[in-house]
């Protein structure tokens, strides 16, 4: 049996079976990290020790009957923003470079009552800002499809892990695109959903009304499993929403008859890839013959949404980052004189540079005589934004479109030219500013044997729809395989 | 001619609210904990930590708004004030900018010339207060106690209505007594859970601009207030009539050296930096919540006056001075429940209680002994089982160590003798043993009648009825 080749819920399927152990399986995906990892550096920790312990706890529990769901005995793999008691987190800066967590987020907690196994903290761009996962302070991660290129960002080491089979499947967090966009450069599925969904209790925040957890995984039906199992309603996050609507394994119904698919106009203009476009529209084609109801509308509110997403998420970031001083946790720069040298030198030697670029804009947007003009205007935006979507969603079920404007570009390219990387967020940062689920999966490669992604995007609680499409679109297209193992 | 000025004054009062828990998590508000005892990730700033609004919080902030003639904000929203210092562990404090609680109120004092005055209230709002550093001498380093981080606050903002310290102190006794009487705080000023910051300006008399106000911190009593008033107003002047400017600064006063000095002026004045925090959601207040914490509204001092006089039937004074607190009306009113005799227990808070919480400097609110107390040793002294003189001894103890009167009585033997034959051979005693004095009783001189019964006082150790031994001592003389 090719363990590697399993999806989340199959290989749980096989290990509640019988047929195959946690250890087993646990086993297999270090000897593929042992291989693969010194070249893709998809994590910043791996802790193989406790993962063996892990597994043989998690196999007792299967033994027993305490771990019966379809995620029980996965090893997965953390992205290093959310907390896990115990283990290193580091959001990839050196701010946090020995920063141990007392207690783990809700959504990994969620995970572990599930039955499942952490392997380690999955490479990111500092503090989620990033689009290639460049700016870790921890070394780049390569795409394992093509190492000349970036996985995407900012969950890329999350993507990275899943395509070269070093984990069944990931948890990211998607602020402005960050688990959509990597799983696009990647080849594999990845969901946003809708704000309030997965708590953020744990989650090192970046931008808080933006940002939301997620999975990076293999296919529509590990997805729909995951968000199952991490969603919920939690009392200690304030933005945490109750829904009766969380049995989204449920649409995993192949069929989109009557569908009615939105393709944004000013998604397929000036700017994006011819061949990334063919890929998507014949992506349409492909529902259409399902019976999907596709046609063409106008969202041109969508080219504000650039600045006004860098407005917003800088703002909160400038905020949320503030605790990183040295006084109570994390990295501390030595021999300060006095207080404010320790606060200076602390931050100057413990963020890099995308980080620093993002406190100081969001500083500047909040300070005083720039606030209406920058951060209360981008507020507005927003609605208008969530407004168009709105108007949108009174017509379609889903918008269709490409997760970003090309396939994953060459390390080092985007750094040099911090404008051209933002505006590679254009088709998936209004999502988060109108609080919307989106999906992404793979629709095809390029010449050059890049993935390319598909998006597509729901009104908020709509995901089961989502899944729904996703799932039928994923049925005609057939397996996308790995690097490792190919579709026939 | 000399200018004659006016003295503009508007506060900035902060109080801590009587929560169990904190603002943003379940953490104990309780005072005194061993350093970073009653602290969760919440308010330590661990990283990934997120804020939940303690609706107990926002009920007292609701309650206190609306018993000071307020608008409640009915969609209102946090936001975060943005500044570096190890105390505040999120370097934000999360407080009300944009949309407060509670917005447009006034209370009603008196003036001096026993006329009402109106004090506008600007704004309501909440906040968390910070941890607290303490800085270490001997190892030349500093700590950071968080156990007050995220302790609710209500910042409670005046209009510029003040004319004087006299207007200043009545407007804080008012909002003291209406908080109190809500139960939304103890209202210590010593303690800090009352804190009032004043600013101030001066103006010529019939001017319509006002000056330049400085604003005056640190200061923690009624005296220390009436003082800075006093000095800033003096030193305002003085500038002013030297043709100097007054600049806008904040000022520390050290009530020690009854001087102020400036701690920062307008110039270096900080950008907070403040948003709408995104980690909580806008509050909606509902019609009918309001209702409900309109209705828990608690009987209010000058109810309580109207009641006292008809129920109880007591002087005006004492209900005066009585229900200036809401804890001495708390122990009046459930004593008298007990014992049924308001005089009496009016008495004892009105005399033995007055004179030991000013020789002790007490606030009514640290009284210690309870309405049980109280009524045993009401008890005590109506069934004659201890005398007056006694009962008072009794009741400083009690005062002090809150003591069980009748245990304390049984285990000491203060016990009036009230067997009349011990007594009644003592006096014999006593008579044979001062003929001199019961000759000059014999002699018309009443007043050695006095003496006898001090002596035999003092003969069965003060445990005795003073009437009695007068009534034996005329029989046997």
């Amino acid at each position: 049996m090719d363990i590697l080749n399993m999806t989340a819920v199959g290989l749980s399927d096989q290990i509640k079976a019988g047929r195959i152990t946690v250890k087993e399986a646990v086993e297999a995906v270090f000897a593929q990290i042992d291989k693969t990892e010194e070249n893709y550096h998809c994590y910043v920790t791996i802790d193989k020790e406790n993962a063996l312990k892990e597994a043989e706890r998690v196999q007792a529990g299967i033994d027993d009957g305490t771990f019966t769901g379809p995620l029980a005995g996965v090893p997965v793999a953390i992205k290093d923003n959310m907390c896990t008691e115990g283990m290193l987190t580091t959001c990839s800066s050196k701010i946090l470079e020995n920063f141990i967590p007392t207690f783990s987020s809700e959504a990994v907690l969620n995970l572990q009552k599930a039955g499942v196994v952490i392997l380690g903290k999955t490479n990111m761009d500092e503090f989620a800002m990033g689009s290639t996962t460049e700016t870790s302070y921890y070394g780049v991660t390569k795409n394992p499809w093509n190492d000349a290129h970036v996985p995407g960002g900012s969950s890329g080491g999350s993507a990275a892990a899943v395509a070269a089979e070093e984990c069944f499947f990931a948890l990211g967090s998607d602020t402005g695109g960050s688990i959509r966009q990597p799983a696009g450069y990647c080849g594999v599925v990845g969901m946003k959903p809708t704000y309030g969904t997965v708590s953020r209790y744990g989650l090192i925040a970046y931008g808080s009304s933006l940002d939301q957890i997620g999975p990076l995984c293999k296919d529509v039906t590990d997805c729909a499993t995951i968000l199952e199992t991490i969603a919920s309603h939690d009392l200690k996050d304030s933005t945490s929403m109750e829904r009766d609507d969380l049995d989204f394994t449920t649409a995993l119904v192949n069929d989109v008859k009557g569908m009615k698919i939105g393709i944004p106009k000013d998604y397929f203009g000036e700017g994006l890839d011819p061949e990334v476009k063919e890929a998507v529209l014949a992506a349409a084609e492909v529902l259409k013959e399902k019976g999907a109801v596709v046609e063409e509308f106008d969202l041109d509110l969508v080219k504000y949404a650039i600045p006004t997403y860098y407005t917003i998420a800088a703002a909160e970031a400038s905020s949320n980052l503030e605790r990183f001083d040295g006084v109570k946790y994390g990295y501390r720069a030595k021999d300060a004189d006095e207080l404010h040298q320790m606060y200076k030198r602390t931050r100057s030697e413990g963020f890099g540079p995308e980080v620093k670029r993002r406190i100081m804009l969001g500083s500047f947007v909040l300070s005083s005589g720039y606030y209406d003009a920058y951060y209360l205007k981008a507020l507005k935006v927003k609605a208008l934004i969530k407004k168009a979507f709105d108007e949108a969603f009174a017509k379609y079920d889903v918008i269709l479109g490409p997760v970003a404007p090309a396939t994953a570009p060459k390390l080092g390219e985007s750094l040099s030219d911090p404008i051209k990387m933002y505006l590679g967020d254009i088709y998936t940062i209004s999502v988060n500013l109108a609080g919307l689920p989106g999906i992404c999966l793979p629709c095809g490669k390029d010449k050059a044997g890049l993935p390319i992604g598909l998006q597509l995007i729901g009104d908020c609680f709509s995901e089961k729809k989502l899944i729904q499409t996703a799932y039928t679109y994923e049925q005609a297209r057939g397996a996308f395989g790995t690097p490792f193992h190919p579709a026939e | 001619m000399a200018k004659e000025y006016e003295t503009v004054i508007g506060l900035e009062v902060h109080v801590e609210l009587a929560s169990k828990t904190k603002i943003f998590c379940g953490c104990s508000t309780e005072f005194g904990g061993a350093p970073n005892t009653h602290t969760c990730p919440v308010c330590t700033g661990m990283p990934g930590s997120l804020p939940v609004l303690n609706k107990q919080v926002l009920e007292y902030a609701i309650a206190v708004g609306l018993a000071t003639n307020c608008d409640i904000t009915r969609y209102c929203k946090f936001d975060r004030k943005n500044y570096f210092y190890p105390d505040n562990p999120q370097n934000y404090q999360i407080s009300q900018l944009y949309l407060p609680i509670c917005r447009n109120g006034y209370v009603e004092v008196e003036t001096q010339d026993g006329g009402k005055k109106k004090v506008g209230i600007h704004e309501i709002h909440m906040e968390e207060d910070a941890g607290k550093l303490i800085h270490d001498e001997w190892e030349d380093c500093s700590l950071v106690d968080y156990n007050r981080s995220g302790v609710p606050l209500i910042e409670i903002v005046s209009e510029p209505d003040m004319r004087s310290a006299e207007e200043v102190i009545a407007y804080l006794e008012k909002l003291r007594l209406i908080i109190q009487y809500l139960g939304a705080s103890d209202c210590k000023l010593n303690e800090g859970s009352m804190r009032a910051d004043v600013n101030l300006s001066v103006r010529e008399v019939g001017a319509k601009e006002f000056g330049t106000r400085t604003e005056m911190k640190n200061l923690n009593s009624f005296k220390a207030i009436a003082h800075a008033i006093e000095g800033e107003k003096n030193r305002q002047i003085d500038i002013l009539e030297d043709g100097g400017k007054v600049v806008q600064e904040t000022r520390r006063w050290d009530d020690t050296k009854e001087y102020s000095y400036a701690m920062r002026s307008k110039e270096d004045a900080q950008d907070y930096r403040y948003f709408p925090d995104p980690d909580l959601t806008p509050i909606m207040v509902s019609e009918e919540w309001l209702a409900e914490i309109k209705a828990k509204e608690p009987e209010f001092r000058t109810a309580k006056m109207e009641r006292y006089k008809e129920e109880y039937g007591i002087p005006e004074y004492d209900i005066e001075i009585i229900t200036n607190s809401k804890r001495m009306a708390d122990l009046f009113e459930e004593t008298t429940a007990l014992c049924k005799q308001p005089k009496k227990v009016s008495n004892w808070l009105m005399v033995e209680t007055q004179r030991l919480l000013k020789e002790q400097s007490m606030d009514p609110e640290d009284i210690r002994f309870t309405p049980e107390n109280l009524a045993k040793l009401i008890g005590l002294a109506d069934s004659k089982a201890i005398n007056s003189s006694v009962a008072k001894e009794v009741f400083e103890v009690m005062f002090n160590e809150n003591i069980d009167p009748e245990k304390y009585v049984e285990e000491k033997g203060l016990k009036t003798v009230n067997d009349e034959g011990a007594l009644r051979s003592t006096i014999e005693q006593i008579v044979k043993d001062n003929p001199k004095s019961v000759e000059d009783y014999h002699n018309g001189k009443e007043k050695a009648i006095g003496f006898l019964v001090g002596q035999t006082m003092k003969a069965m150790k003060g445990k005795a009825d003073p009437a009695m031994i007068n009534q034996i001592l005329k029989e046997l003389l």
